[in-house]
């Protein structure tokens, strides 16, 4: 069945009673909630900590929120025992009040009806929209198969929409941290090393005698741990190298800035390869110990000598040389870092992969001050029966192609959603967690075809974000001050369990994903999958099969528990990787059999015509994608993105300082609002920039509404990775229109 | 006693935690604050250098705001911190003017306010919101006359500047080159 899904705002709802009361706690707090209460100074009295992670960002940091004997949140603060941050949270984790208070959440869930021809939600108690949702999916199962129910999700409500998908028949469960993100980083790691880096990085900054940064901002990304090991790194006199066509903070503070020509970065890694291997400078020992291909490897590097390079990444031969030499002279306390958004130009698996010989090369996997080897704490899982077998999965959505994506690819799965002839694996019902995709995917026309053809669009979110507009049904989820969540069990140094419970009760009918998930499993004749009352349950189960209690982790907040495993492999001893051969694969046979060059070759990206200079995007400290960018305790420090101009081109085009121009892509799509212009040094002629997550364009976001430009509305070029599905982002140009253009007005 | 900050502009990384904690600790209203982060980019591609700082009131031993104030709210206490006792400011705003730093601002309440230090922090042996949240470590606050403190360590090892020099006003925030 086709169902013309309209874009509906939801700000054009009446919200009854709802509004009112979110207008009256304003009154009292102002603008937002707690930080302006208007006493004088900070509030007196005892507070209360309440143990939380956060989720303003993926590192997930251990914290305290400290709660008024009003129960107010106060203030949230960083976990001194946490290694990921060390009891320093990042300004969006400070700010992370900020999402409890916003008075633009969504306050009640809300359904899709025609009402006088037009679309619009209305208004549905829990029980109205849960029923819709269940019975929809279970038409769906009944007409396709549980097979066609597909989730897209991001952060920690996710694992509860999986879990119920996996319990429903589906495996069809994506998300756009792979192929939009760190994908090609993985899967480049995955084929030399047998593994990847993971999430936190294993990076042993702290310890490194020198730090290689390839287009990675660090600084800029807030990845807490990292940036506080960088600083750590600057204060013992660590020799830093930066690639990167613009001055960012972590070049600036670099002892090497290689200013690269864009889209020419495996040219110059490469020639570093050629260095390391032509001139000896490699770790031999480790090299012969652990690797395998490396003779095909320095014969195949023979052409990519410094001079070569030159002519293409603008870089001077005897830099790269020396470069290559202060890495040798650290080696193996040395870290060509891995980046995390690395879905730029379509190569992206093969420029992974010439990272990853790097480091092996400089024997830095497995080395301290390299890349250390992590360890979690193994929590079983709650009892629950097993998952069906699906009869197919997110497997079939890839036609064939991506051999190597370990993951779900988006793209994939969202060109299954549209009905074509022949098509054999459809997929009709969509959940969304945590993630705005449309902020987040590029290809915006084949996901509005999507999301038009879709039997069933459930959202589930905090705010009102793009996405939301397109549900059949919105379910208003609380805050993660609000809620208990699953432990937080990320791997890293140590092993950690840190716990997440609520600081204060839900605002306005929002409940916690794990709930809704609940829900719709009983409906959907799942309650065995979900047998418990309250997450605290579950929690306090987990806990008790390794040693904890929640009594306990209520008071500590973060348990650390015994390495058992190594750090990092001791000197001279055998270690096995996790490859097929049980060797660092410095050529990939895996690859040739795929029909893919089994070790990385250097092939030309388009450059931008005249007139055009090549969209640069990347992040900003106080803000984590489009999701702070209505946080009113971050937005005075950013409240827009400005586009950076580097001085020569704004004397050509005539653009002064903080003017509003529209931007236009070679494909003449223009940007939806104007951008203020930064004219400044740090950024090359060739190449804009601007960070990522503005130029929201959904009106209930009533501050974030029409501020800057978003960047991913003018990515309509993709170079997708054959390898794995990568979608590279960074192949479009854009030139400047100084007067509003006249275009048709969007819904 | 001497309450001091150094700053180092090699690990700040401009990402503004200081202003958001200041805001919570110290229940600033949205769209003001106590502290700031100042970029300076200086050169010509790809010749550039960024200078990134972290600013407040300077807690200066000659202090403009304090000798201008008309009411006595402005006062230097107990280790050299300058304050702003609230109920006695009548908000004239000359203590503004007279800051070359900029460091004040008038609370929508009718007074003026600025860094404190976060003296109620340090009364109990806490570091001021800003020093204890940075991500980088780059704020070190201490007492200039204990010889142990990390603050003294840092200002006797290392080159540092302060600002506006000219203005005569012996600020108390050091920034490390």
């Amino acid at each position: 069945m086709q169902t013309r899904r309209k874009f509906i705002k939801i700000s054009s709802l009446g919200l009854g009673m709802t509004a009112v009361a979110a207008g009256a706690t304003n009154l009292v707090s102002g603008q937002s909630g707690k930080i302006a209460l208007g006493k004088e100074g900070p509030t007196k009295g005892p507070m209360r900590k309440v143990a939380t992670y956060c989720e303003v960002c993926f590192w997930k940091c251990a914290g305290w929120a400290h709660v008024t004997p009003d129960g107010d949140i106060q203030k949230i603060t960083g976990n001194q025992d946490d290694p990921q941050c060390n009891g320093r949270l990042c300004p969006r984790g400070t700010g992370g009040v900020g999402m409890y208070s916003d008075p633009d959440r969504l306050k009640t869930p809300l359904i899709r009806v025609t009402r006088n021809g037009e679309q619009t939600y209305r208004e549905a108690t829990w029980d109205e929209a849960l029923d819709y949702v269940a019975g929809k999916m279970k038409d769906i199962a009944a007409k396709h198969g549980p097979e066609s129910m597909a989730l897209f999700n991001h952060g920690s409500s996710g694992r509860y929409f999986t879990h119920l998908l996996n319990a429903f028949g589906s495996e069809n469960i994506a998300a756009p941290s792979f192929a939009q993100c760190r994908g090609p980083r993985d899967t480049g790691f995955e084929l030399t090393f047998g593994e990847s880096v993971g999430s936190p990085e294993a990076t042993d900054i702290r310890d490194t005698r020198c730090l290689v940064l390839i287009g990675s901002h660090i600084g800029e990304n807030m990845h807490n741990g990292q940036v506080q090991e960088m600083s750590d790194a600057i204060d013992r006199g660590a020799v830093i190298i930066t690639v990167d066509p613009r001055l960012s903070t972590a070049a600036s503070k670099s002892k090497y800035w290689m200013p690269i020509k864009p889209a020419t970065d495996l040219a110059l890694l490469l020639a570093w390869i050629h260095v390391l291997t032509h001139e000896g400078l490699y770790n031999k020992e480790y090299v012969e110990k652990y690797a395998e291909g490396f003779a095909e490897l320095k014969e195949h590097v023979k052409e990519y000598t410094p001079e070569w390079a030159y002519g293409i990444t603008t870089l001077k031969p005897e830099m790269i040389r020396h470069t290559a030499r202060e890495m040798a002279n650290a080696a193996p306390s040395v870290i060509i870092h891995p980046g995390r958004h690395t879905t730029w130009y379509g190569d992206d698996v093969q420029r992974s992969r010439a990272i990853a010989i790097l480091n092996a090369l400089l024997g830095s996997w497995g080395s301290r001050g390299g890349i250390f080897f992590k360890e979690g704490v193994k929590v079983p899982a709650f009892p629950a029966p097993a998952y069906p077998k699906p009869t197919w999965s997110w497997h079939e959505t890839l036609d064939g192609k991506y051999p190597m994506a370990r993951e779900s690819v988006t793209n994939s799965m969202i060109e299954a959603s549209i009905p074509a002839t022949g098509r054999t694996h459809q997929i009709h019902g969509w959940i969304v967690s945590g993630t705005n995709l449309v902020m987040a995917i590029p290809l915006k026309e084949q996901l509005h075809k999507a999301m038009e053809s879709l039997d069933l669009l459930v959202v589930v979110d905090t705010m009102p974000m793009e996405i939301t507009g397109y549900a059949d049904v919105v379910l208003p989820e609380c805050t993660y001050l609000e809620r208990y969540d699953d432990l937080r069990l990320s791997p890293h140094r140590e092993p950690t369990i840190a716990l997440r419970m609520p600081a204060t009760t839900p605002k306005y009918q929002t409940q916690p994903a794990w709930w809704i998930a609940k829900q719709i499993g009983e409906r959907l004749g799942l309650g065995a999958y979900f047998n418990f009352k309250d997450l605290s349950e579950v929690l306090e189960w987990q806990l008790k099969q390794v040693g904890s209690s929640l009594a306990e982790m209520e008071k500590i907040g973060l348990k650390k528990l015994p390495r058992k495993s190594l750090l990092y492999i001791p000197p001279g001893a055998d270690y096995p990787f996790k490859t097929a051969t049980g060797k660092i694969h410095l050529k990939s046979a895996e690859l040739a059999e795929s029909g893919f060059d089994a070790m990385p070759v250097f092939r030309p990206h388009p450059q931008p015509e005249t007139g055009f200079y090549r969209l640069i995007y990347g992040r900003a400290p106080m803000h984590t994608f489009s999701r702070t960018a209505n946080n009113r305790n971050l937005v005075a420090l950013m409240p827009e993105n400005a586009i950076w101009v580097n001085p020569q081109v704004a004397e050509l085009w005539g653009l002064k300082k903080d003017q509003h121009v529209w931007l236009k892509n070679q494909d003449g799509v223009i940007s939806n609002f104007s951008v203020k212009v930064r004219i400044t040094e740090r950024i090359r002629w060739d190449s804009v920039y601007i960070v990522h997550g503005f130029g929201h364009r959904h009106k209930p976001l009533s501050y974030a509404y029409g501020r800057g430009v978003n960047d991913t509305e003018l990515i309509t070029r993709i170079s997708i990775d054959p390898i794995m599905g990568g979608t590279g982002m960074r192949g479009n140009f854009v030139t400047f229109l100084k007067e509003e253009p006249k275009k048709e007005v969007k819904s | 006693m001497r309450y001091a900050m150094a700053i180092d502009t090699r690990k700040c990384v401009g990402c503004s935690d200081c202003v958001v904690a200041c805001q919570t600790e110290n229940n600033v209203p949205v769209g003001f604050c106590r502290d700031w982060v100042t970029e300076v980019v200086e050169g010509t591609y790809p010749n550039v250098s960024i200078e990134l700082r972290s600013e407040r009131c300077n807690h200066c031993d000659n202090s403009p705001c304090v000798r201008c104030c008309p009411t006595g709210a402005s006062h230097i206490e107990e280790g050299g911190v300058v304050l702003v006792t609230h109920h006695k400011c009548i908000g004239c705003g000359a203590c503004i003017q007279s800051c070359p730093y900029k460091a004040r601002y008038s609370h929508p309440e009718g007074y003026v306010d600025k860094c404190t230090f976060c003296i109620h922090r340090v009364r109990e042996g806490l570091d001021p919101a800003c020093a204890s949240v940075c991500p980088t470590k780059c704020i070190y606050f201490g007492d200039l006359d204990d010889p142990n403190a990390k603050l003294v360590t840092v200002l006797k090892n290392r080159k540092f500047k302060s600002l506006a020099p000219e203005a005569g006003t012996k600020p108390q925030i050091f920034y490390l080159l």
